[in-house]
């Protein structure tokens, strides 16, 4: 019965270009900011947009797990407010007793809510048989009420005695790389380990590409989706725990629109937001080229910088049409 | 053949109001319907039967202009015609009655009888004019609901009236049903045939399809048998159930199937007592024994598929006591039951068995993870060996590896599903629809391996659509309907016409599993 037609060829899989696609574009995004801005190339500047594109890379780690898995979390942005909020109350709470220690013990603190917060996301999307929209469209506004009653209307700063000790989190470098573009890279290979390498990471592509087939396969699709969403709270307390140092506050507009950066870094990054096709390496390639355009807005004097949002939401949905097109 | 089972000419009788001549249909090389004549007449219900596949459903978008047919033609009266689409055809006084209730739950019974058709005074719709319109129509058709009613508040049985209605607000020539009773309860059933014998007293064509052949006894004036895409003939009424049935299989059985076993005389490995499943079965039990293939036959929507997906718990379901191996079986879940030796092949091969986009191995060990993998990190290596053994026991032929599963075509696709769920080395396997939609070539080799599973002392449940695979493969055969277990046959009683009987036929037929409060009164 081995005939002809049973030809196994362990040919090594080609690269495809498809999937370089976001890299191509930052590739090209770099290169045009180089010609049209002299500034644009210097290595503050580089180190700089790296550094700023840190939060948003963070949380669309997290992010890409989420619609991988197929559910999408609308909340990050607000929930990074409201994480930011109750680290820098403990912390602060903490400090007379503890000293410079209350940072740590108030990040571990962060993680804790972190996790929780989207562990609240993933029960009511998963137990609750609630729309993801509609389930995080609401815990998106509760997290944004929540931090706005904390800070009531104003910012909640953190104590003097603890600003010199943390400052390094976000200023701070290790051999000349800012220590915040460390935690991103370490949040990604883990990320990118547990998504590629893991089984669960490939019980969240089947729960995304097709939910019956998991189902029939005997995975728990309720139990992988809370997960996502629970590595998605953790993603945005470590994006909190390094974004503190830098403004030193959390107010009601901390994190505002972020949902939609992170979504748009996730979607030009290759992963598909039906789900099944996860893009960890592209989806930090799309907050780096966010970062890049914003940058570009700022230093140039072409389009206003109130308009980065407006850019952004214009990339999201070319991206989207891209999709469609090249399919 | 006897005298009462012999074809009529149809020419000697009325002018039809419909007629169709050499009607035929293929898709690409594949021909789902060869050359059909027949004519339905002004005041008669003309019955269409036959087996699952056997055509009806391709005849009858071709007459109401749902599909358009690759050779033959139409004719209305004497002239020729031409249904382009299916509102070509309604405009021309023909109208197919769908089988799915297409309505919107949440508008009105009148509002959806005018759905995209709404009457209007000026720019407004005219909502009297609408209401009193559907209410002449209800009452036409003996329908007891309110223009008015929300239509996802009425009974099923109501529903299907308020589809009928609709098909029925402009004048009907024809009209044709495509097995309206399918979800309907007994009595609902009567109800429904007065229905079509006022439309008949009216003078419409009436063309009736169904499964049911009690109902097809009950009603019609000619019956037309289709069998495989082609017409066997037209018989006028007074066909016995029994020789519709025979009409219905009328084939030999080949040599496609492997011979059949001893059955052996040992304890059950499997015994389900009672399981009712929602929408689905009604207090199922059966037995399974190691070394047998247990058929499960009827018609489609008998139950058979919600029934073991229901064991599964895949699907809300209680049972009374089930056990396997002799332990009860408290955790219904597809990982429990593959843990305790028992596995599901979905009949639905793209929608829930494979992953089409991912590659062989992803989809290959999807199922078992945790066995390929026994640590959290996946084990590469591991995943492409136990992807070369399956490529090999099971004869799955691919160019390239990297393949994704829809890639492959449908007879190396169930061969990679088969090997999907026998990775675990499961003791009972329940394989639904086991060949659907595959060559001749792999269906032979899926038999020859169900063949094996059996010997080497594995218990197989197959549940299929089509008769001669059920025959040629099971040592014994149960039979649906209505969501219940309606037969058994054993040994010399397996035979396709025993199985299309129970399916079929059977005076009174119990409360249907869509009415749940009949369920808990008994």
């Amino acid at each position: 019965m081995t005939s002809v037609t049973t030809e196994i060829a362990g040919a090594p899989r080609r690269i495809r270009w498809a999937d370089m696609g976001p890299f191509i574009a930052l590739a090209l995004v770099v290169l045009i900011g180089t010609l049209i801005n002299t500034n644009f190339a210097t290595g503050t500047n580089i180190a700089n947009v790296v550094t700023r594109s840190a939060f948003i890379a963070i949380i669309a780690v997290g992010a890409t797990f989420v619609i991988s898995s197929g559910c999408l979390d609308l909340s990050v942005g607000s929930m990074m407010a409201f994480v930011t909020g109750v680290m820098i109350l403990t912390m602060n709470r903490l400090e007379p007793t503890m000293g410079a220690n209350a940072i740590l013990v108030g990040a571990g603190f962060g993680l804790i809510v972190g996790a929780l917060c989207g562990l609240l996301n993933g029960l009511i999307v998963t137990v609750g048989k609630i729309e993801p929209f509609i389930a995080t469209l609401g815990t998106m506004g509760i997290f944004r009420a929540l931090i706005t009653w904390m800070s009531d209307g104003g910012s909640i700063p953190i104590d003097r005695a603890l600003r010199d000790p943390y400052r390094p989190v976000y200023f701070g470098n290790v051999l000349g790389i800012p220590l915040p573009v460390v935690v991103t890279l370490a949040v990604v290979l883990v990320g990118a380990f547990i998504l590629y390498r893991t089984k669960y990471g490939r019980r969240c592509m089947a729960a995304g590409s097709n939910a019956d087939v998991a189902r029939f396969s005997g995975v728990s699709v309720a139990r992988v989706r809370t997960t996502a969403f629970v590595i998605q709270g953790l993603c945005v307390a470590i994006a909190a725990i390094c974004y503190i140092p830098r403004l030193g506050a959390a107010t009601p507009t901390t994190g505002q629109l972020w949902e939609l950066q992170v979504i748009t870094a996730v979607v030009i990054g290759g992963t598909l937001l039906r789900g099944g096709k996860g893009r960890i390496w592209g989806t930090v390639a799309g907050a780096l080229i966010l970062e890049v355009i914003a940058n570009l807005m700022v230093l140039s004097n072409m389009v206003s910088e109130y308009l980065v949002a407006a850019v952004q939401g214009v990339i999201i949905i070319l991206a989207m049409l891209a999709h469609r097109f090249i399919k | 053949m006897n005298a009462a089972t012999m074809p009529v000419s149809a020419t000697a009788l009325a002018r039809p109001a419909l007629r169709a001549e050499g009607l035929s249909k293929a898709y690409g090389p594949v021909t789902v319907l060869s050359d059909v004549t027949l004519d339905i007449l002004p005041g008669e219900v003309h019955a269409v039967i036959g087996e699952n596949g056997a055509g009806k459903s391709t005849l009858m978008k071709l007459l109401s202009g749902h599909v358009a047919p690759s050779a033959g033609r139409l004719l209305m009266g004497e002239a020729p015609v031409a249904f382009p689409d299916a509102a070509a055809a309604e405009s021309a006084g023909v109208v197919l009655v769908h089988q799915e209730i297409l309505l919107a739950p949440d508008l009105t019974v009148a509002e959806n009888l005018f759905l995209g058709r709404e009457l209007t005074r000026g720019p407004m719709v005219d909502d009297r004019a609408m209401s009193r319109r559907t209410a002449e129509v209800l009452a036409s058709i003996g329908a007891h609901c309110h223009p008015r009613d929300r239509v996802g508040s009425l009974p099923l049985a109501q529903r299907q009236l308020v589809q009928i209605a609709r098909a029925l607000l402009e004048p009907r020539t024809v009209v044709i049903f495509d097995e309206p009773t399918a979800v309907l309860a007994n009595d609902e059933v009567a109800a429904l045939l007065d229905v079509v014998r006022g439309l008949r007293a009216r003078g419409a064509a009436v063309l009736y399809i169904s499964h049911r052949l009690d109902e097809v006894e009950a009603l019609a004036d000619r019956v037309t048998v289709l069998r495989d895409g082609r017409m066997i003939g037209t018989w006028p009424a007074g066909l016995t159930q029994r020789a519709m049935a025979d009409l219905m299989v009328g084939r030999e059985l080949g040599t496609l199937y492997p011979p059949k076993r001893a059955l052996p005389a040992v304890a059950p490995q499997l015994v389900i007592d009672a399981l009712s499943v929602e929408h689905g079965a009604v207090e199922a039990s059966l037995v399974l024994r190691p070394g047998e293939v247990l058929g499960i036959g009827g018609m489609i929507g008998s139950g058979r598929t919600e029934l073991f997906e229901g064991l599964m718990g895949l699907r809300p379901s209680q049972a009374a006591r089930i056990t396997l191996g002799g332990h009860e079986v408290t955790h219904r879940s597809v990982r429990d039951w593959q843990a305790a030796g028992l596995v599901y092949l979905t009949e639905d091969r793209k929608g829930k068995g494979l992953l089409l986009d991912e590659p062989l191995a992803t989809n290959l060990t999807l199922q078992a993870l945790d066995s390929v993998h026994p640590g959290t990190r996946l084990d590469h290596a591991g995943e492409d060996r136990a992807l070369d053994r399956a490529v090999d026991a099971y004869d799955i032929r691919v160019r390239n590896r990297h393949l994704s599963a829809g890639q492959l075509s449908g007879g190396n696709q169930q061969k990679l599903l088969l090997a999907k769920v026998m990775l675990t080395d499961p003791a009972v396997v329940i394989i639904d629809e086991p060949t659907r939609g595959i060559d001749i070539g792999n269906k032979s080799q899926i038999y020859d391996f169900i063949d094996r599973l059996v010997r080497a002392g594995k218990a197989v449940i197959v549940v299929s659509s089509e008769l001669p695979e059920l025959v040629g493969l099971s040592d014994r055969v149960l039979v649906m309907r209505g969501g219940r277990i309606v037969a058994e046959l054993t040994g010399e009683a397996i035979t396709e016409q025993n199985v299309v009987y129970a399916a079929t036929s059977g005076e009174k037929q119990e409360a249907g599993p869509h009415d749940p409060a009949a369920r808990t009164h008994t």
